[in-house]
């Protein structure tokens, strides 16, 4: 029976190695990451699961920073109040960054943990990547 | 130690003092050095060279004697204005001036603070993984460097909306720069959809700053020429009563008031104008001056991001959604996170906290690539002596590329002739058009370059800083005979 981890016993894992998922800039300075299955992870999961994740990563993304009626009423509307706005609510790219973060974890914690692997979410890395640590197989070991 | 039991109640009020004493408070062999360290803000350990205010509330570039100047003739320009004109005006025409005045001033002051004190976009360093992991795949990319081989200058393509546009890697920040992303040599930053910095306003102007960068130079035009306008009016009026002399004897600050609007609003309300042409365009200062985008390139040269249409250019630039900051000012430093690399010019502090876990596991990733610049591998091994400044080895192993004379030479001696103090269609506006120089001064020698880089340690351990410090320059040699 392969050995399931759960996200406290990663904590004790060892890291093995992290793979790095860029951005993608072929549509513009927008948010928005690659979604080439990486070499290291393919012994660990699938590659659909994997595209499915990193896309809707994406969505999330596009959303945040979608320019549309909602987002320039919420730019008017702060520039009427000199930006005073802010200090009562959130702005809507902060509400988005949230639901990624909720995201982020229920990922973890369903899928990426028990295959032993843990996304961070790209905002801690200045959305630069999103970085998959790999933590060593116990599941390996055992058999 | 009977000496010192009685100081045991003292002790820990003491934050620096550790005597071994006491023992039967503590179990561990915890020194009250470790227990009483703070925990730090992300603030505090920033590597660029910028200054925070208000706890990381605030934050300005280095040089702000300029900004000073800018609020002080705002301040005293329409002080002026409110004590010695508006009166007579709001007598003799309409209360309403020195109220639309009014309003004008603090929309001026409020987004002038705002532009100077925000997060321009400032885009964080790269870990030290992260860093390694790029090194990785450019070497991949590149191939074995034989003697003789001189390796590219870091660049990488991506074709966006047809046009294909180069990102460069950031030696400083040991990433690949956005596309429109750019590093200020002032700031010592690499910050997105960078303008340009602007020393009046004492910070960069960047994509998060620049409504208001833009919103205060509009506004300060108007307000210019407001005062103007009415300090004429009421030297009219009152030269009228009692004749031009004795108008200007009665209210001499009104002299004051129109010299200062006259020389300004030349600048700024050509400024905003030249802005007003950017933002309807949607290209950066920074693009407009190298004309990235001119059809003088090529006949297929265009704007990539421009939406195509003006008012969508505007709406986007003024009213699209505000990203927040990346990075995180005021957040607490985690312990165990290794802290990016700090390089020389950077006022950063050598992050005194090291995780052995985090080098060990790069380790194995380094050691698998032999063809890594010849200090990395060696680096690392040293990294688990435990010497604080163990953050250093992979910004070490990284060093030969960032002296830009054995990897780019002439591309960015070339650059930093351009890199201008730009009388544009501008009489005072005094802007530096930053290139993508690494952290200044380009031409540094080694030695200073690593003395520099190990100064700032406050635990130190000379043997590891003499072991690091050798094989960097070993790495450096290796390099130099390529």
């Amino acid at each position: 029976m392969a050995e399931t981890h759960s996200l406290q016993d990663l904590r004790q894992a060892a890291v093995t190695s992290k793979v790095f998922v860029q951005r993608d800039y072929t549509s513009g300075t927008i948010c928005k990451f690659q979604t080439k299955f990486p070499a290291e992870l393919e012994s660990r999961m699938d590659k659909q699961q994997f595209e499915e994740t990193i896309q809707t990563l994406n969505n999330l993304y596009a959303e945040a920073e979608k320019l549309g009626g909602r987002s320039y009423l919420e730019g008017c509307l702060a520039c009427l109040t000199a930006y005073t706005i802010f200090l009562c609510m959130e702005t809507h790219y902060e509400k988005v960054l949230k639901k990624i973060a909720k995201y982020i974890q229920e990922q973890n914690e369903k899928i990426y943990a028990p295959l032993g692997l843990l996304l961070t979410d790209p905002i801690e890395r200045g959305l630069r990547v999103v970085e998959i640590t790999i933590f060593e197989d116990r599941s390996i070991g055992s058999r | 130690m009977t000496g010192n039991m009685h100081l045991g109640v003292e002790e820990p009020i003491r934050e620096c003092q550790y005597n071994q004493i006491c023992t039967h408070n503590s179990s561990t062999m915890d020194t009250p050095h470790t227990k009483k360290k703070k925990i730090k803000r992300k603030w505090q350990v920033f590597p660029g060279r910028n200054k925070f205010y208000c706890n990381g509330r605030i934050m300005m570039a280095k040089q702000t004697g300029v900004f000073y100047l800018t609020v002080v003739l705002i301040l005293v320009t329409s002080g002026l204005f409110f004590a010695f004109d508006c009166p007579f005006l709001a007598s003799n025409l309409t209360p309403a001036i020195p109220a639309i005045g009014g309003v004008l001033f603090i929309f001026v002051m409020g987004m002038l603070l705002r532009a100077s004190f925000s997060d321009p976009g400032v885009l964080p360093r790269a870990t030290p993984e992260e860093a390694a992991d790029i090194e990785r795949q450019i070497d991949t990319a590149n191939g074995p460097s034989g003697p003789g081989y001189r390796p590219p200058p870091r660049t990488r393509e991506v074709l966006i909306n047809g046009q294909t546009v180069k990102l460069k890697y950031c030696f400083t920040c040991k990433i690949f720069r956005p596309p429109r992303a750019s590093h200020c040599s002032l700031c010592d930053n690499c910050v997105e959809r960078f303008d340009h910095h602007c020393p009046w306003v004492g910070n960069c102007v960047g994509r998060r700053n620049y409504r208001f960068f833009y919103l205060f130079i509009l506004s300060l035009s108007l307000l210019t020429i407001f005062i103007f306008a009415f300090v004429i009016t009421h030297v009219i009026l009152r030269s009228n009563r009692t004749g031009f002399l004795s108008a200007l004897k009665d209210s001499p600050a009104s002299v004051l008031e129109v010299v200062v609007c006259f020389f300004s609003i030349w600048s700024i309300v050509g400024l905003s104008g030249f802005h007003t042409y950017l933002i309807s365009s949607n290209q950066t200062t920074n693009e407009d001056i190298k004309g990235s985008w001119s059809s003088k390139r090529g006949k297929g040269n265009y704007n990539p991001y421009s939406y195509g249409n003006l008012i969508t250019n505007c709406c986007a630039a003024l009213c699209g959604p505000l990203p927040p900051s990346l990075i995180d000012r005021r957040g607490f430093v985690q312990p165990d996170t290794p802290q990016p690399v700090a390089q020389t010019n950077g006022t950063g502090a050598c992050p005194s906290n090291q995780v052995q876990s985090h080098m060990a596991a790069t380790n194995p990733l380094l050691h698998s690539q032999p063809i890594i610049l010849g200090g990395g591998a060696p680096l690392q091994a040293k990294t688990s002596l435990g010497g604080p400044c163990s953050t250093l080895g992979p910004s070490q192993a990284s060093l030969p590329s960032s002296i830009p004379g054995l990897s780019c030479g002439g591309e960015l001696m070339a650059l930093r002739d351009s890199e201008i103090h730009c009388h544009h269609h501008l009489h005072h506006q005094h802007f530096i058009s930053p290139e993508e120089t690494p952290s200044p001064p380009t031409a540094l020698p080694c030695a200073t370059h690593l003395g520099h880089h190990v100064h700032p340690a406050q635990l130190f351990n000379p043997a590891s800083q003499d072991s690091l410090h050798e094989d960097s320059v070993r790495g450096l040699v290796k390099l130099s005979s390529v």
